[in-house]
């Protein structure tokens, strides 16, 4: 007799049976991939890829290397955090990487120093107007009002023309990567006061990854805007029918994404202290890819941060697992590729298993 | 007429020429069940859209709970207490059945715009309450919709009208789809209703079941109401007659 938890109505179930949460498998695709690297560096290498092999450096764990798993995913895992309550409300935000790319180059313009080594700043475009050694503040507004713009104009968009978000965003990741360009003719802009090379220091871009995906999961777990989130990607009809404005609804999630974007521009220009209009290129693919990879259904609905958070995890640990391996950098593109399109054949193996109600 | 809770008066709608519903007078009673029986394309369905603000009338006028009413949409129905269970249904497949049955209207703890707090306790502990009071039985409230049969879908959307007090139920074919034991379950939740005195107007073409479970029975033919009958006052064949045509009805309506 299976162990039985009562139901309402006098109706049992068997508790047992419950399906396990699809973090789970995420997150044991990460142990099975962590241990495969450490087979293969074992057997070929007489390496280890997770342990400490050195005998200057005290620890079990090579912590270098898992600081760097961690630390090179975790700016575009802040852009994956807003990506992910968009594709769970059934979007798509392909505008992210470009919104990283303009936002860097007018933040840092507003965060820049007044002299450099005695000199004028010849990067300060303000300069003659006097805007230079502000408080660290004034970048961090003028990013976060960036990144507010963009994504008001995507959600707008795609809540009154009711335009494919796959277009609307497409159009904003042509257009931002413009205005990345034109801000200042192609020319990179660099010494960034110390107040603003602060934030994205040493592990900071880690801290803030944790803290927003922590308070994002939360979002999503605990509030209206959560729920609402998961019942438009569910059945968008039967959200409308219950009276949820769908309209509002999207314009915020799309400005979310783009502040979460503007964040990461933040973080990646103050750590790389410079900002490029080339930054951020592919981001959003490579954001997507984190939410997909860790369980957020591209047909909405299903998801968590969690799952994008070890998505980006598994993303970390392929990246340092093909250095430690001595591969070429394009060989990680081409698998990156594989493995976007293998999570996505999962989710859709999933659903049609789940449909046929297996 | 105070304990009318609906009444239209010479209802109208036109698709451009084709006169899908014509002068339908109807009443409700409080505690009432009511069915509402006829051919494919005779109006029933109709006539519940523009009840329900789905549809805008051509002409006519609608009473609802002593009020004229002219919805604008079915969300501005429900908020005035019509409560409709829909043949293709409202659920969010991905959302468990508190969450589902709170959908648009949740409790929440400490109102902060759209980041509320959502009350999860509260929500759960009202949904059990609702589902012991409409007799509805599901194994775990924790499932999400996907996971569930088709009959415990209908259970969920009509437990769903039932919990928010409303003042009218509206069913289209709520067992269209069902098996015999899922219908059985669902005829259930009506009677309950019925004990309960929450007025219905259930759509069906179940002859069994609509004579199991209402006290009167309104038929459509053609865009028009031809027979308004008490269960007592009639049986099977006789509704067929008028569904059919066989039998007009004119001269019952009129002296009546």
């Amino acid at each position: 007799m299976a162990q039985t938890s009562h139901g309402v109505g006098g109706l049992t179930y068997d508790a047992k049976k419950r399906a396990w949460p699809a973090e789970f498998n995420v997150f044991l695709a990460l142990v099975i991939l962590v241990v495969i690297f450490e087979l293969i560096g074992r057997v070929f290498l007489g390496d280890s890829f997770l342990f400490n092999t050195r005998e200057n450096v005290s620890g079990i764990f090579n912590e270098a290397r898992l600081q760097i798993i961690i630390l090179q995913v975790s700016i575009v895992g802040i852009i994956a955090i807003g990506v992910t309550q968009v594709i769970i409300s059934g979007g798509i935000d392909l505008s992210s990487g470009s919104i990283v790319g303009a936002t860097a180059m007018i933040a840092m313009s507003f965060a820049q120093v007044a002299t450099v080594n005695g000199n004028p700043n010849p990067k300060a475009m303000f300069l003659a107007q006097g805007w230079t050694d502000l408080p660290v503040i004034v970048p961090l507004l003028v990013a976060i009002a960036c990144g507010l713009v963009a994504g008001l104009v995507n959600g707008a968009l795609i809540a009154y023309t009711r335009i494919p978000p796959f277009i609307a965003t497409l159009g904003m990741m042509v257009t931002a990567r413009g205005i990345a360009k034109w801000w200042s003719k192609g020319q990179p802009i660099s010494f960034p006061t110390d107040s603003f090379a602060a934030i994205g220091k040493g592990l900071m871009p880690v801290i803030i990854f944790i803290s927003l995906a922590i308070l994002f999961q939360l979002i999503l777990s605990y509030t209206r805007y959560g729920k609402h989130c998961y019942a438009i990607g569910s059945n968008e009809d039967a959200a409308r029918m219950s009276g949820i404005k769908i309209a509002n609804h999207k314009v915020l999630v799309y400005v979310i994404a783009g502040i979460l974007a503007s964040i990461a521009a933040v973080v990646l220009s103050s750590k790389n202290l410079t900002a490029q209009a080339g930054m951020g290129v592919m981001y959003e693919l490579d954001a997507i890819a984190m939410a997909v990879i860790g369980g957020v259904s591209l047909s909405g609905g299903r998801g968590s941060i969690i799952g994008t958070v070890i998505g980006s995890l598994i993303f970390g640990v392929i990246i340092s697992g093909f250095t430690f391996l001595r591969l070429d950098a394009y060989y990680q593109e081409m698998v990156k590729g594989v493995i976007i399109v293998g999570a996505v054949v999962l989710d859709q193996w999933r659903q049609r298993r789940r449909a046929i109600g297996a | 007429m105070s304990d009318i809770v609906l009444k239209t008066e010479n209802l109208t709608k036109h698709y451009g020429g084709v006169h899908a519903l014509q002068e339908a007078n109807f009443e409700l009673r409080k505690g009432e069940h009511v069915a509402i029986m006829g051919d494919n394309g005779a109006g029933k369905s109709t006539f519940v859209r523009q009840i329900t603000g789905v549809e805008q009338r051509t002409d006519g006028k609608i009473w609802f709970d002593g009020k004229e009413v002219n919805f604008a949409g079915p969300i501005e129905a429900r908020e005035a207490g019509i409560e409709t269970v829909f043949q293709n249904l409202a659920l969010a497949d991905d959302l468990d059945v508190p969450s589902n049955l709170f959908l648009g209207r949740e409790k929440v703890l400490f109102n902060l715009g759209p980041f509320s707090i959502l009350d999860r306790k509260a929500m759960r502990k009202a949904t059990e309450a609702a589902l012991v009071r409409t007799a509805v039985k599901i194994p775990n409230l924790s499932s999400t919709i996907r996971h569930m049969s088709g009959g415990q879908r209908q259970c969920v959307a009509i437990a769903r009208t039932a919990t928010f007090a409303s003042k009218l139920i509206i069913m289209d074919e709520p067992t269209a789809a069902l098996g015999v034991q899922e219908t059985a379950q669902v005829e259930n939740i009506i009677r309950t209703l019925k004990e309960n005195g929450e007025p219905l107007i259930l759509i069906s073409h179940n002859m069994r079941q609509v004579f199991d479970l209402v006290d009167r029975i309104v038929v459509f033919r053609r865009g028009r109401i031809v027979a308004n009958l008490l269960k007592q006052d009639t049986d099977g064949n006789d509704i067929v007659a008028y569904i059919t045509g066989a039998k007009t009805g004119q001269a019952e309506l009129q002296a009546a």
